[in-house]
C-alpha cells in the first residue's frame, strides 16, 4: 500500500490544488534538468570536435557530430606511459568483475542461509560482526593487504583483485540475502526436512528457486561496487591489471598540453556504460529490493 | 550400539556443515577485517617507514599527525565537506522523495533521473564536474553566454573554496539514493494514521510536519549512517575532482592516509592516521549496528 | 499405521521450562488433538516427535521403538503445515512428489503415486499449477497430498485449517475426518480451536503452559473436566463456574451459592462429587454448562433443580438462543433450542440438569469427583 494514495486525499481540494500541482511539478522539472544536464553535457562533449567546444558552451548541441573522441579513447589515448587507449583496461576490469560478482554472491547466498535457517548459538554475534566489516574505512586495511597479496604472490594480479574485493564485499551479500531469507518461512525448511532434503537440496530446491529478487539485487550492487572502485584498484594492480577507472583517473591527468575535454568525456561514458546500462535495465528491481531490505527499521 | 555410534557421527557431521560453509567467509572477515585492523593499529604505534618494522615508538606518530599542518587541513576539511554533505544530501532526498510521493505522472522516470548518478564511479563524476566546473570552458562561460557577463566561478582552483565543489559533486551523487530510502519510508507509513489526522482536521501541512516527518526517524538515521560512512570513505571523489589541491586545500584524511603511506613512505604516519578514521566511524556505527540488532532481536 | 508414545517429554530454551514431563500414549489409527491457548507448547511437542526440534529430557517411541536420535526423513513420519508451506517454485506435482524424488524413487513411479493421491484429493486438474496459481483450499488440499503420498506411520497436523475461511475449515474438517476413517492412520494434531478438538479426536490433550492439564477421549474431556481451566476451554459458550461454599443443611452437607438470596441459594452436592469429603466453609465452584439450563418440563434428566432467573440479553444464533442470565447478582450463560419462550427482561423459573454438574475446588483447582478420571487413572 502505497502513502501516495492517502496523500492526494490529504490534498485540499479547491483552487489551491491546481497551484499546488503546477508547483510540485515545476520543482521536478528544474531538479530533473539539474540532474540531467552533467549527463547531457557530457554527450554533447563528447561527439563534439575540441574547435567547437573552445566555440560553443556546456550544453550546446554537437553542430558536427563526430566519434573520433571515443575512438580516441578506445584506441589510442594515452595513459601513463603507453597510448593504447582503455579498451585493454575495459577488459582488465571485466576479468575482475566477472568472478568477484560470482564468488561474493554465491557466499553471501550460502552465508545467508545458514545465519537464517541454520541458527546455531552466538550466530547474531556473528552476523554483526560481518555487518561490521561493511562499513570500516579501507584505508584501515590498505597495508596489511598490500603486504598479504605480496606474501602470497598475487600482488598487482587480476586475481589478487578478485580476492580483496570477495572478502569485502561478502559482508554486504551476506547482509543481503540473511535478511531476504528471515523473511522466507522457517515452515519451508521444516516441510523440506520432513520431505527428506538435506542441507545442500533444502539450499538448491527449495531456497534458491525463490531468491532471484535478492540475487538480483546482490548482483547489481556487487557489480557496480566493484566495476567503479578506484583505491583497490589504484592501492593493488599493477600497470598490467589496471581496472578502467584507473586507467581513466591517469587519463585524465596525463593530457600533456591542451586538455582533450571531449576524449575525457568520451572516456568517462566508457567507464560508466556497464553500470549504467545495468542501472536502466535492472534498476527497478535494484530499488525494490534495496527498499526491502534498506529501511526495515 | 555401532548403529547408534554410527547414527551420532553422521548427526555431529549435520551439525558441522553449516559452520563449514561458514568458514571461509569468516576466515575472510576474520583475516581481512579484523586481523588487519589490529595489523593497521599496531603499525600506528611503530616508526615504520617503507616497510613494516616493529620498533614501538608509543604515541609517537600520534602526536606527529596532530602537529601535521596537512592533517589539520584535512580533519577541518572533513567537518566540512561531511557536515555540508550529510545536510544538503538529507534534505534534498527528503525534498525529491516528497515531492515523487504526491502521486505524480511518470514517477519512474522522475526516480531514475535523480538516481542514476548512483550507477557512477566517484571517478566518473569527478571526471564530469572537473569538466563543469573548469573556469574556462565550464558554468562560467555558460551562464556569460546567457547575458550575465561578469559571471565568475573559480571554485576549482580557488583554495578556500575547491572543497565545496567536492561537496556539490558529491551531493549530486548521493541525492537520489537519499531520496529512495526516503521514499521506501513514505510508502511504509500506516494510511490510517493519516486519515485519523485528516479527520481530526489537520491541514497538509501540519500532517508533514507533525506526523510524517517524525514517522520517518528511523530513516532518517539510517540516510545520515550511510552519509557519513561515504563522507569519511570518500577518497575516489577528491582525487578525481581536485586530486586534493589546489596545494593541499581539499585533503581529506583518506587522501592524506594514501598518500603518506604510499607516496612519502610514512607508513607509522598513515597508520596512524586510517587508525583516527576507523575511530570515527566506529563511534558511528556500532551504535546503529546495535540497535538495529537488538531491534531485530526484539521483533 | 502405529503407535506413539511421548514419555515424560521436557523442553527447556535456556531458563524457560516450555514442556514440563508431557506423557500421553496413543494406540494404532488413533487421532489425537494437542489444544491449548497459544504459547502452551503444543506446536513444540509436534516439533519434538517430528524430529524438527529435540527434547531436553524423556523419549518419543514409536511403534515402541525409541527415536529420539532419528532425523525427520528417517521417522517415516508426514507433516501438514499451518501455512502450507509448499515450495513455491514448484508445481503441484513437483510438491507432492518431492520426498520421493528425494527417496530416489524412479520418476515412473513418482507419477503413478502422485497421480492417486491428487485422485484421491480431487486435485488431478492442478498438478501443473504453481502454489502461487491455488487458492487457500487448494494449498490445503497439496499440503495434504505431499503427507499422504509416502504413506508414512503417522500423520502430523500443525493448524492446518487456521488459514482457511469459516466454511472452507468445516469442510476440510469433515474431509479430513473422513480420510482418518479410510486410512486408519495414527495422526496427531495441533489445534488451539476447541471445536476442532471436539469433533475430528479419538483422543484429546489439553494443554496449558507447557503442563498436560488433562488426557482423554472427547467426552471424558467435556463432561469431566480435570480442572477449571478445561471446563471454560472446551466448550462455547465456556462453562459456567458458580462460587459457592459448603455448608450443612438439614444436617447434610450442601451447597450455598454466594451472590444469590433465599432458598435458591441452597443446592445440593452433587451425584459426580458425592463420595467425595468436603469441608463445611470449603470454597468451590459448581461447573454448570449453558446446555444444562433448560425451559422447565422438557429435560429428560432425572435430577433437575428450578431456579429464578432474570433474562438480561438474547443471542439467537439460529438453532440455538444463548442466554445471558443472572441469578441473583451472579451472571450465567444459558442456551436454550431457538423455540423457548423467552424475552428480555423477564425473571423466569429454569430448570438445571444437575445430573453432570461438576465441583471444583476453587483454591486449586481441581474437579472433586467421587470416582477417579479413567484416563488419568490409566496414565
Amino acid at each position: 500500500m502505497s502513502v501516495a494514495a492517502e496523500t492526494v486525499i490529504l490534498r485540499r481540494s479547491g483552487s489551491g490544488v491546481n497551484l499546488a500541482r503546477f508547483a510540485v511539478y515545476a520543482l521536478l522539472i528544474v531538479a530533473a534538468a539539474v540532474f540531467l544536464a552533467p549527463l547531457v553535457s557530457m554527450v554533447f562533449t563528447s561527439l563534439k570536435s575540441m574547435d567547437e567546444i573552445r566555440a560553443g558552451n556546456l550544453l550546446s548541441p554537437p553542430g558536427a557530430v563526430t566519434l573520433e573522441a571515443w575512438a580516441t579513447a578506445w584506441n589510442s589515448a594515452c595513459i601513463s606511459v603507453s597510448c593504447a587507449g582503455l579498451k585493454g583496461y575495459f577488459l582488465n576490469s571485466i576479468r575482475m568483475v566477472v568472478p568477484a560478482v560470482l564468488l561474493s554472491v554465491g557466499l553471501g547466498a550460502l552465508n545467508g542461509y545458514v545465519l537464517t535457517k541454520w541458527r546455531f548459538r552466538g550466530d547474531n554475534l556473528l552476523f554483526g560482526a560481518m555487518m561490521f566489516g561493511c562499513f570500516i574505512p579501507f584505508q584501515i586495511v590498505l597495508i596489511p593487504m598490500a603486504f598479504t597479496l605480496g606474501k602470497i604472490g598475487l600482488a598487482g594480479t587480476t586475481a589478487g583483485l578478485v580476492l580483496v574485493h570477495v572478502v569485502y564485499g561478502v559482508c554486504f551479500t551476506t547482509l543481503f540475502f540473511r535478511n531476504f531469507y528471515v523473511a522466507v518461512p522457517d515452515e519451508l525448511v521444516k516441510a523440506a526436512r520432513m520431505d527428506g532434503a538435506g542441507f545442500w537440496q533444502i539450499f538448491t530446491r527449495v531456497l534458491l528457486p525463490i531468491s532471484w529478487p535478492i540475487i538480483v539485487v546482490s548482483v547489481i550492487w556487487q557489480f557496480t561496487g566493484i566495476w567503479n572502485d578506484f583505491l583497490f584498484g589504484a592501492s593493488f594492480a599493477g600497470g598490467e591489471s589496471q581496472p578502467i577507472t584507473v586507467a581513466l583517473n591517469n587519463l585524465v591527468n596525463t593530457s600533456t598540453g591542451v586538455k582533450l575535454y571531449n576524449v575525457d568525456m568520451a572516456a568517462a561514458m566508457i567507464t560508466a556504460a556497464p553500470t549504467i546500462l545495468i542501472y536502466l535495465f535492472l534498476g527497478r528491481f535494484f530499488l525494490r529490493g534495496l527498499m526491502a531490505g534498506a529501511v526495515k527499521g | 550400539m555401532a548403529a547408534t555410534e554410527r547414527m551420532a557421527g553422521k548427526r555431529r557431521l549435520a551439525n558441522a556443515l553449516p559452520l563449514f560453509v561458514l568458514s571461509p567467509s569468516l576466515l575472510m572477515v576474520t583475516i581481512g577485517v579484523y586481523g588487519f585492523m589490529l595489523f593497521s593499529v599496531i603499525l600506528s604505534f611503530t616508526g615504520s617507514k617503507m616497510f613494516p618494522r616493529f620498533v614501538f615508538t608509543g604515541f609517537d606518530q600520534y602526536e606527529r599527525l596532530f602537529s601535521n599542518p596537512r592533517w589539520g587541513v584535512a580533519v577541518q576539511n572533513i567537518f566540512i565537506f561531511g557536515g555540508l554533505y550529510i545536510v544538503l544530501a538529507t534534505i534534498l532526498g527528503l525534498g525529491l522523495a516528497i515531492l515523487i510521493d504526491q502521486r505524480i505522472r511518470a514517477e519512474g522516470a522522475f526516480r531514475t533521473i535523480f538516481l542514476y548518478p548512483m550507477a557512477l564511479s566517484f571517478i566518473v563524476t569527478g571526471v564530469i564536474w572537473q569538466w563543469l566546473l573548469n573556469p574556462g570552458l565550464g558554468l562560467e562561460r555558460l551562464v556569460q553566454g546567457w547575458g550575465w557577463e561578469s559571471f565568475s566561478f573559480k571554485w576549482l582552483v580557488d583554495p578556500q573554496m575547491a572543497i565545496y565543489t567536492v561537496v556539490i559533486a558529491g551531493v549530486w551523487q548521493v541525492a537520489g539514493f537519499v531520496m529512495a530510502l526516503f521514499l521506501a519510508g513514505l510508502r511504509g507509513i500506516n494510511t490510517e494514521i493519516l486519515s485519523a489526522a485528516r479527520m481530526d482536521g489537520a491541514p497538509t501541512h501540519k500532517i508533514y510536519t507533525r506526523i510524517i516527518i517524525p514517522a520517518l526517524r528511523p530513516v532518517f538515521l539510517t540516510a545520515f549512517v550511510v552519509e557519513a560512512h561515504l563522507a569519511i570513505k570518500s577518497y575516489d571523489l577528491v582525487v578525481a575532482l581536485t586530486k586534493g589541491g589546489p596545494g593541499f586545500a581539499t585533503e581529506l584524511p583518506s587522501t592524506f592516509m594514501y598518500t603518506t603511506t604510499f607516496t612519502r613512505n610514512e607508513m607509522g604516519l598513515g597508520a596512524a592516521s586510517a587508525t583516527v578514521m576507523l575511530m570515527t566511524l566506529a563511534a558511528i556505527i556500532i551504535p546503529y549496528l546495535y540497535s538495529e540488532l537488538r531491534h531485530e532481536r526484539r521483533g | 499405521m502405529a503407535s506413539l508414545d511421548i514419555e515424560h517429554i521436557g523442553k527447556r530454551f535456556g531458563q524457560v521450562e516450555v514442556l514440563k514431563d508431557i506423557h500421553i500414549g496413543i494406540g494404532h489409527g488413533d487421532f489425537l488433538v494437542l489444544v491449548g491457548p497459544s504459547g502452551c507448547g503444543k506446536s513444540t511437542l509436534l516439533n519434538i516427535i517430528a524430529g524438527l526440534d529435540t527434547a531436553s529430557s524423556g523419549a518419543i517411541r514409536i511403534d515402541g521403538k525409541v527415536v529420539n536420535d532419528l532425523e525427520p526423513k528417517e521417522r517415516d513420519i508426514a507433516m501438514v503445515f499451518q501455512s502450507y508451506a509448499l515450495y513455491p517454485s514448484m508445481t503441484v506435482a513437483e510438491n507432492i512428489g518431492f520426498s520421493l524424488e528425494m527417496a530416489g524413487m524412479p520418476k515412473e513411479e513418482r507419477k503413478k503415486k502422485i497421480a492417486a493421491v491428487a485422485d484421491l484429493l480431487k486435485i488431478g486438474h492442478l498438478l501443473d499449477r504453481r502454489p502461487s496459481q491455488l487458492s487457500g483450499g487448494q494449498r490445503q488440499r497439496v499440503a495434504m497430498g505431499r503427507a499422504l503420498v509416502r504413506e508414512p506411520k503417522i500423520f502430523l497436523f500443525d493448524e492446518p485449517l487456521s488459514n482457511l475461511d469459516a466454511k472452507l475449515r468445516v469442510e476440510m474438517r469433515t474431509e479430513i475426518k473422513k480420510l482418518h476413517a479410510r486410512l486408519g492412520a495414527t495422526i496427531v494434531y495441533v489445534t488451539h480451536d476447541q471445536i476442532e478438538a471436539m469433533t475430528m479426536a479419538t483422543r484429546i490433550a489439553v494443554m496449558k503452559d507447557g503442563i498436560l492439564q488433562q488426557f482423554g477421549t472427547p467426552a471424558d474431556i467435556y463432561d469431566r473436566p480435570a480442572n477449571t481451566f478445561v471446563a471454560t476451554f472446551m466448550g462455547s459458550p465456556a462453562m459456567n463456574l458458580l462460587d459457592a461454599e459448603i455448608v450443612t443443611h438439614g444436617g447434610r452437607p450442601a451447597l450455598r451459592l454466594d451472590g444469590v438470596d433465599g432458598d435458591a441459594a441452597i443446592l445440593p452436592i452433587p451425584a459426580t462429587a458425592g463420595a467425595v469429603t468436603l469441608q463445611p466453609g470449603q470454597k468451590v465452584a459448581l461447573g454448570l454448562r449453558p446446555e444444562w439450563i433448560t425451559e422447565p418440563g422438557t429435560s429428560r434428566s432425572r435430577e433437575v433443580h428450578s431456579l429464578p432467573f432474570t433474562v438480561d440479553v438474547l443471542e439467537p444464533t439460529g438453532p440455538d438462543i444463548f442466554l445471558a442470565l443472572r441469578l441473583g447478582a451472579v451472571e450465567v450463560m444459558g442456551r436454550l433450542p431457538a423455540d423457548a419462550q423467552v424475552q428480555a427482561g423477564e425473571t423466569r423459573i429454569l430448570d438445571i440438569d444437575y445430573t453432570k454438574a461438576v465441583l471444583f475446588d476453587r483454591q486449586s483447582g481441581q474437579a472433586l469427583y467421587a470416582r477417579p478420571q479413567p484416563a488419568q487413572a490409566a496414565a
